[in-house]
């Protein structure tokens, strides 16, 4: 029987040691040798009904480009990636796997499940150092236009999609670089920028037009991009871009930073090389991370590379609630990030100059479940604590961020601001889909890659059937 | 990339003024509203205010005082040589309508961004009195546009080396006394302290104040909170909410701690690009 046989473990990939990679920006893991790949993807039980495809927001055909790692045919398992994912070697760095398709993977029932984020991570990076693998075919041109406004990874998928279709896509950027999140959200050490990078630039040589520095709604609103500059549909997928705020006295001191700003400063600006580069960043000696995200868990581990003596995460719920992805945290607890749980914000402490100096807070426990299904956290009466400070940053989720939404006449929201869009994206402007943060709130990479693929079959077939 | 079209030193050279080829911007850009540039790769995003703009030739006109490294940078820039980045029009415009008699008050490099403003309120129907101001006679700018954009103008220099000896306050508060409630609104933009003095003497007298407050920005598109300001108590953001706030509920207090966050960096980095300048040359 195949018990008896020695079963191959789920292979590790070789990383940075924690004391080393937490003062340096370089990325943590280094990545699968093709031995590794191999090993690794004959762990996959290539199932007839694989219930790991069903996990992925994109439905990538996981156990077909397994099997061609297995033969060791790396040109079959990149084309096969592509032919629903856009970007592997993002996706294989950023997905929570572990909610996705590993957390249905069979193997991992009784074992460690197939490692599939780290196989499609090896064989994107395989991709990106050869120079001879085919481009995907593109169907004949259409002459429709189709301006993707937004380019992170909801964007980057519908132009990739619909360029293939034959379509003519102008990709608007507000910052200088396209990526969108990958660029100004993601660390270096968790997703290098040559690699977002190196994504965009195959998008510009499949055809697809990328213009930065387009803030739409200022300088080019929607209607304008349909009735005047000749663009046939229009997708949004601006992300939420709306920092939050905790509401409590001192937010505006010096030092207190939404992760917003903290990340854009540190990943887009480049502010960690700073005076190589222009934009400063405050180095915090002692600092605190409000929330427990993946964006807290960037903001820590950023905050810590930056030179910080102590970098505490404070949450109000308890380390099992933590939304972040299990990796993350993995590699925080790892760096020395003290986590402080159970503990609300009341209000900031400053000095005299208007700088941060401590925060108070709330000891908080654990009431009944609320309708997010997590345990309430509820106040502790009469206990709470200050803690010394001189950095905070702000990572307790995002808001929909209304330049567009409020330039767009006939465009719905909902009371939060989000754009109201069906399954397909469409929303009630016709010619005009959404998908992404800014329809569903904040959520993952691969979530907003996945709207974008339903979004642009849906514009395919509008272009070519009507509305 | 963004061609520089003219350049002009004004103020002895600690202000430059740039006509930049940046058409998409140009014909939208409205008064009030400002931009963020990027020299290059390593740059930093800075906000400039837009001192003009010409949708026919394609063009925006940015005046800026040389305050830092980044400043120091653009100013290197010769016509002909371009700019990496710039996004705008960014902000709100100034809600520019027929009210009667309206004060544009001016200091430093103030006078930069409200001389769209004056005109935009004289083109309108309104009477326009100007008053404009600069530490000395040397540093002050765009006199004559802004004499012409106005039906009275009043000039204040700190040391008395021309117009009226002290500052624009002085000349602002006279001004309300002889009017009184016959000005509909001030409109104050300058240096941090220069606002918070002109708006404590209009408070006095009752008149709305509109002031544009310059705090430091990353993105410029309400996203990541940097130019977060206190107006009535509430937080609102310069890029977006702004950049012009009324004047009476501004926390000039805060604003001015905040845009002070970054001096060790900004000392650190103009050392450094002196000594490289006088390296090099």
């Amino acid at each position: 029987m195949s018990d008896k046989k020695e079963k191959t473990p789920r292979q590790k990939m070789p990383e940075q040691a924690p004391d080393v990679r937490r003062r340096n920006f370089e990325e943590v893991p280094h990545g699968y040798t093709a031995e590794q790949a191999q090993l690794e993807a004959s762990r996959c039980l290539q199932c007839k009904k694989p219930s790991c495809v069903e996990g992925c927001p994109v439905n990538v055909g996981i156990p077909a480009f397994i099997g061609r790692i297995q033969e060791g045919d790396f040109v079959g398992a990149i084309l096969k990636l592509w032919e629903k994912n856009s970007f592997p070697a993002v996706c294989g760095r950023v997905c929570p796997q572990e909610s996705q398709c590993e957390g249905r993977c069979i193997v991992g029932k009784k074992d460690e499940p197939v490692a599939i984020g780290n196989l499609e991570r090896f064989v994107a990076d395989w991709a990106r150092s050869q120079s001879d693998i085919p481009m995907p075919p593109i169907a004949e041109k259409t002459g429709k236009k189709v301006a993707v406004v937004g380019s992170g990874p909801g964007g980057i998928t519908v132009a990739g999609d619909l360029i293939r279709k034959g379509h003519e896509v102008t990709m608007f950027e507000a910052f200088h670089k396209p990526g969108g999140v990958l660029v100004y959200g993601i660390p270096e050490f968790r997703l290098p920028k040559e690699i977002v990078a190196h994504e965009v630039n195959f998008l510009e040589r499949l055809g697809v037009k990328v213009e930065c520095n387009i803030v739409v709604g200022r300088v080019v609103t929607v209607d304008e991009l349909l009735n005047e500059e000749g663009y046939d549909a229009v997708y949004l997928g601006v992300g939420a871009g709306l920092p939050t705020f905790l509401g409590v006295p001192g937010e505006n001191l010096m030092g207190i930073y939404s992760a917003n700003e903290y990340l854009t400063r540190s990943n887009l600006m480049k502010a960690y090389l700073f005076p190589e580069y222009d934009t400063p960043l405050v180095k915090g000696k002692n600092v605190v991370v409000f929330g427990g995200g993946n964006v807290a868990m960037d903001a820590l581990r950023t905050s810590m590379r930056m030179g910080a003596e102590s970098v505490k995460c404070i949450y109000r719920r308890s380390h099992d609630e933590l939304p972040a992805r299990a990796a993350e945290i993995h590699h925080a607890e790892e760096e020395q990030i003290e986590f402080f749980f159970l503990h609300s914000p009341l209000r900031f402490l400053g000095d005299d100059k208007g700088w941060l100096k401590g925060v108070e807070l709330q000891e908080m426990k654990l009431g009944e479940p609320d309708a997010s299904g997590r345990r309430r956290p509820e106040p502790i009466a009469g206990s709470t604590k200050t803690v010394e400070c001189d950095m905070a940053i702000i990572a307790v989720g995002s808001g929909a961020n209304p330049l567009v939404t409020a330039t767009t006449p006939g465009l719905e929201v909902n009371k939060w601001g989000y754009i109201v869009a069906d399954e397909a994206g469409k929303t009630k402007k016709p010619g005009v889909w959404a998908g992404g943060d800014i329809v569903t709130g904040a959520a993952t990479v691969i979530l907003a890659a996945g709207a974008g693929r339903k979004a642009a079959d849906s514009i395919h077939e509008y272009l070519t059937w009507g509305w | 990339m963004f061609k520089i079209l003219t350049k002009q030193e004004l103020a002895q050279g600690t202000v430059v003024a740039n006509e930049i080829h940046a058409p998409r911007i140009a014909g939208k850009a409205r008064p009030g509203q400002f931009i963020i540039l990027r020299v290059n790769e390593n740059g930093e995003r800075i906000p400039l205010t837009m001192a003009d703009s010409n949708p026919e030739r394609g063009t925006i006109t940015i005046i800026y005082q040389v305050v830092g490294k980044s400043t120091a940078l653009l100013k290197s820039l010769n016509v002909g040589d371009t700019i990496l980045d710039i996004a705008g029009p960014l902000g709100q415009p100034t809600p520019i309508e027929k009210k009667g008699t309206i004060i544009c008050v001016g200091g430093g490099t103030g006078v930069a961004v409200l001389h769209p403003i004056t005109r935009g309120f004289k083109q309108a129907g309104n009477k326009v009195i100007a008053i404009i101001g600069a530490r000395n006679k040397d540093l002050l700018i765009m006199e004559d546009k802004m004499k012409a954009a106005s039906h009275e103008l009043y000039v204040c220099t700190d040391d008395g080396s021309y117009g009226h000896h002290g500052f624009v306050t002085d000349v602002l508060k006279a001004q309300l006394e002889k009017l009184g409630s016959e000005v509909k609104e001030a409109v104050c933009i300058g240096p941090v302290p220069m606002m918070k003095f002109c708006a404590k003497v209009t408070k006095e007298f009752g008149i709305p104040t509109m002031v544009s407050l310059n705090a430091i920005m990353v993105d410029g598109t309400g996203m990541c909170g940097c130019c977060r300001v206190s107006v009535g108590g509430e937080t609102k953001f310069a890029c977006v909410d702004g950049p012009e706030f009324d004047g009476h509920k501004v926390d000039f207090e805060e604003l001015g701690q905040r845009l002070t966050a970054y001096q060790p960096q900004e000392r650190q980095a103009m050392d450094l690009y002196q000594r490289k300048c006088s390296c090099s040359s």
